[in-house]
């Protein structure tokens, strides 16, 4: 069994990152994307964390905030999709098109 | 001197009587009115006799000055100074003024007398008429504008009076206002005196123009200083416009077309006012000027020919007319052209004793016509009349005796003032004079014929009537018949005060006005050669004798023609030239042209002239010209809007506005493709873009 470097945590976050990437661009659930945007931050935050076995804590305090930051996003995001389930009575992105022109 | 200084009562009595009537006549009976209305006229009267009684006694104390009396001013500048043809400004001031001169006595108690007279003859003739007090009201109150306007020291106060005359005419013509005819025969009458009135107004301006001042005394006596030359440019122009005034009123050619007219007022009015007053009132103004008028030669002749001309121009109509007032109206026009004959040869005193006479005899003819009238029950003309002079003898006798006085029958008033003015005209010693002589005389002959053709077509002849009127003839009752007696009495005896010298009198007449015209006398004779004095009276005995043929000649005439006329008798003038008949039946046709030229009621060819053509014209102009410019800066206002809009819309919004924004639209039609507003393709694009820099930065 071979020691677990610090490319294993890049791999998996890449994996993370990409499935994050791909659920965001593909889903349409609201709910699934914010999940998806959680992934693409936790693939941050495993990134942050592997370099930081590297030099010092610094990357780990600064995945904390990340994490802070997700929760404070998820509050935020989730507000906004209570208040756009009122008005449109759907959580699909697809049939939500106003922004334009 | 009490009624003499007190002389302003005399309009007074009149006028307040008039206010009462006004104020209380619908309340007031019958007597009540006569007692108001006739007993103020009889007390005018009797302090008018009392007054130039006290007159005399003052003129043979102050050297035969005129009496005089300022009570105040009712209208004046305030101090205010107004240039003047001297150079030396003037205050404009009018004053009630009272002026008492023997000519102004003579009109003072022939209108006082005459109109008592006729005050107390309507009582009679109007009792069964509706309006009684509104009758009296109008007569006392034309009473009080007369008596105005020959007791005023002034041209503004005789202004007032004559103005006031006029309006009083105007409300009596139009007494029986129900009647169309009588409600436009007043308009005519009020409408022609304005041409007079306004030409007058004009004269009297430039009186004070050149005299600064409106009283008669101050502008004699600066006329008779000598200052102004005879013939002085602008004494012809004062005195022709003056005259021009005294045409309306007196009804000289060409404004005599409102007196025949004017007889649709009651029959005492017509007497009053349109034969005995008010018509001589431009006698009375231009005898008043006649110290302006002696300076002014050219005006003398003209007043001399108008008024020969309109006493042969009426007195020619008169002989054909049926309507026995028309005869009788177009008789006082002709003897007003007499009186102005006289005045235009300067016989001043000749031509104010044929007023004198004339207010006598015609007043008794008119209130004669009103009283064969009233016997017929309002019939008029008088081929329905005949053989009433047994049936109504006092109306019969009396005007017998008028109509002796009017045709110049030798021994009664007309005559002996007729006869002066003849002479007087003859003894002008000018070719053109005589001439005037000429058609007076043939005026005479015609006065008489008409005359004696009305006397025996009513009174003589055979009956023309019809069975019932004849039944209801009657003669009037003694308030009529009375004044007319006392009226034939004067005609008959009036003529006596004005007894030539010839015939063994002294004129009287003459030397009582002397004071008045003595000057003018003088100065005229420079002017206008000749003087009685200078020919020899067997002329003067020659043509009296002429004056007397003629006078005797038309009745007989009239005589042969009339005296036997019955039912449809033949007109000796028709018989004998049916166009000239025609003609003078419908007055020469003066009335058409008048309706051709004047008024415009006729239309002469296409074109429409006089007041209502000015009328239409001025329509036309407003409704072409003036609204044509109106609608046609709305025309423009309209066009330019619609430009403004269309550049505005295309333009200003189209291409300036709107043009950037369509611009805009186009330009970012491409770009705003990109924005559909899924935002799941916002994050494709931009990981899409993310993946190409990277692997681009990599590479």
């Amino acid at each position: 069994m071979a020691a677990i470097t610090t490319l294993h945590y890049l791999v998996v976050a890449a994996a993370l990152f990409v499935i994050g990437t791909v659920g965001v661009l593909t889903r349409r659930n609201v709910v699934i994307i914010l999940m998806s945007i959680e992934l693409i931050l936790n693939a941050v935050n495993l990134n942050l964390v592997a370099f930081s076995r590297l030099w010092n804590l610094q990357g780990q305090v600064f995945s904390i905030f990340v994490i802070a930051d997700a929760a404070a996003e998820a509050a935020v995001g989730l507000g906004i999709l209570i208040t756009f389930f009122r008005n449109k009575e759907t959580v699909n992105v697809d049939e939500v098109d106003l922004l334009k022109w | 001197m009490f009624f003499l200084n007190h002389i302003w009562v005399i309009p007074l009595l009149p006028i307040a009587s008039a206010a009462v009537m006004f104020f209380f006549g619908r309340r007031l009976s019958k007597q009540a009115v006569n007692a108001f209305c006739v007993g103020t006229i009889v007390l005018a009267f009797a302090w008018s006799c009392l007054a130039v009684y006290q007159y005399s006694s003052y003129a043979a104390a102050h050297d035969n000055a005129p009496f005089e009396k300022v009570l105040f001013t009712w209208a004046g500048s305030d101090g205010v100074m107004l240039p003047t043809h001297s150079g030396h400004p003037a205050p404009f001031k009018a004053e009630a003024g009272f002026l008492l001169d023997p000519l102004s006595a003579i009109w003072l108690l022939f209108v006082t007398g005459v109109g008592m007279l006729i005050h107390i003859y309507s009582t009679g003739y109007m009792a069964h008429e509706g309006g009684y007090y509104r009758f009296f009201g109008y007569l006392n109150l034309f009473m009080f504008s007369m008596l105005t306007l020959i007791l005023g020291n002034n041209y503004a106060m005789l202004f007032v009076g004559w103005e006031g005359v006029g309006l009083c005419s105007y409300l009596l013509i139009g007494f029986y206002f129900q009647r169309h005819s009588a409600s436009t025969a007043a308009n005519k009458a009020f409408i022609v005196n304005r041409i007079g009135d306004a030409s007058f107004l004009m004269g009297m301006f430039t009186i004070f123009w050149y005299f600064g001042t409106y009283r008669f005394t101050d502008i004699t006596s600066v006329a008779r200083s000598g200052q102004i030359a005879i013939g002085d440019p602008w004494m012809i122009a004062i005195t022709l416009l003056l005259f021009g005034g005294a045409c309306g009123k007196s009804a000289q050619l060409p404004l005599y077309v409102w007196l025949p007219d004017a007889m649709e007022g009651p029959t005492p009015v017509s007497a009053l006012i349109h034969a005995a007053t008010m018509v001589t009132a431009g006698v009375y103004m231009v005898a008043r000027s006649n110290a302006l008028f002696v300076l002014a030669p050219p005006s003398m002749k003209v007043v001399a020919i108008v008024g020969a001309l309109t006493a042969i121009f009426a007195a020619s109509i008169g002989l054909v007319q049926n309507d026995i007032k028309r005869v009788l109206a177009y008789s006082t026009v002709s003897q007003l052209g007499y009186m102005f004959l006289a005045l235009g040869v300067g016989a001043f005193a000749a031509g104010v004793f044929h007023v004198f006479t004339h207010a006598f005899f015609k007043a008794l003819l008119f209130l004669g016509a009103g009283s064969v009238i009233h016997a017929m029950g309002g019939e008029q003309d008088m081929r329905n009349m005949g053989a009433l002079a047994k049936k109504i003898p006092t109306t019969f006798k009396t005007m017998f005796i008028a109509t002796l006085a009017i045709a110049g029958i030798p021994g009664l008033a007309g005559f002996f003032s007729k006869d002066e003015i003849l002479w007087q005209t003859w003894s002008r010693n000018d070719g053109a004079f005589r001439a005037l002589w000429v058609i007076g005389f043939i005026t005479a002959v015609m006065t008489s014929f008409y005359m004696f053709r009305l006397i025996y077509l009513t009174f003589f002849s055979q009956s023309r009537m019809s069975h019932e009127a004849e039944h209801h003839v009657h003669e009037s009752p003694k308030s009529m018949t009375v004044p007319l007696m006392v009226l034939a009495f004067c005609s008959v005896f009036a003529g006596y005060l004005g007894l030539p010298p010839s015939l063994g009198g002294t004129n009287r007449f003459e030397k009582f006005l002397h004071p008045v015209f003595a000057a003018e006398a003088h100065q005229s004779a420079e002017a206008v050669p000749a003087k009685e004095e200078e020919h020899a009276p067997p002329i003067e005995y020659g043509l009296m004798l002429l004056s007397i043929g003629a006078g005797f000649g038309g009745w007989w005439l009239a005589s042969r023609a009339y005296g036997k006329a019955g039912k449809g008798y033949v007109e000796p003038i028709d018989a004998a030239a049916q166009a000239v008949y025609t003609t003078l039946l419908n007055k020469y046709y003066v009335g058409e042209g008048y309706d051709y030229l004047f008024t415009g009621r006729k239309k002469l060819g296409p074109i429409r002239l006089g007041a209502i053509g000015l009328g239409e014209a001025s329509w036309k102009f407003d409704a072409n010209v003036i609204d044509g410019t109106v609608n046609g800066a709305g025309w423009i206002t309209r066009l330019s809007a619609a430009f403004s809009n269309w550049w505005d819309k295309w333009v200003i919004d189209g291409v300036l506005v709107n043009g950037p924004a369509i611009l805009a639209k186009m330009v970012s039609y491409p770009v705003r493709l990109f924005e559909w507003g899924l935002v799941q393709w916002y994050a494709l694009v931009m990981v899409v873009g993310l993946v190409g820099f990277v692997w681009y930065a990599i590479r």
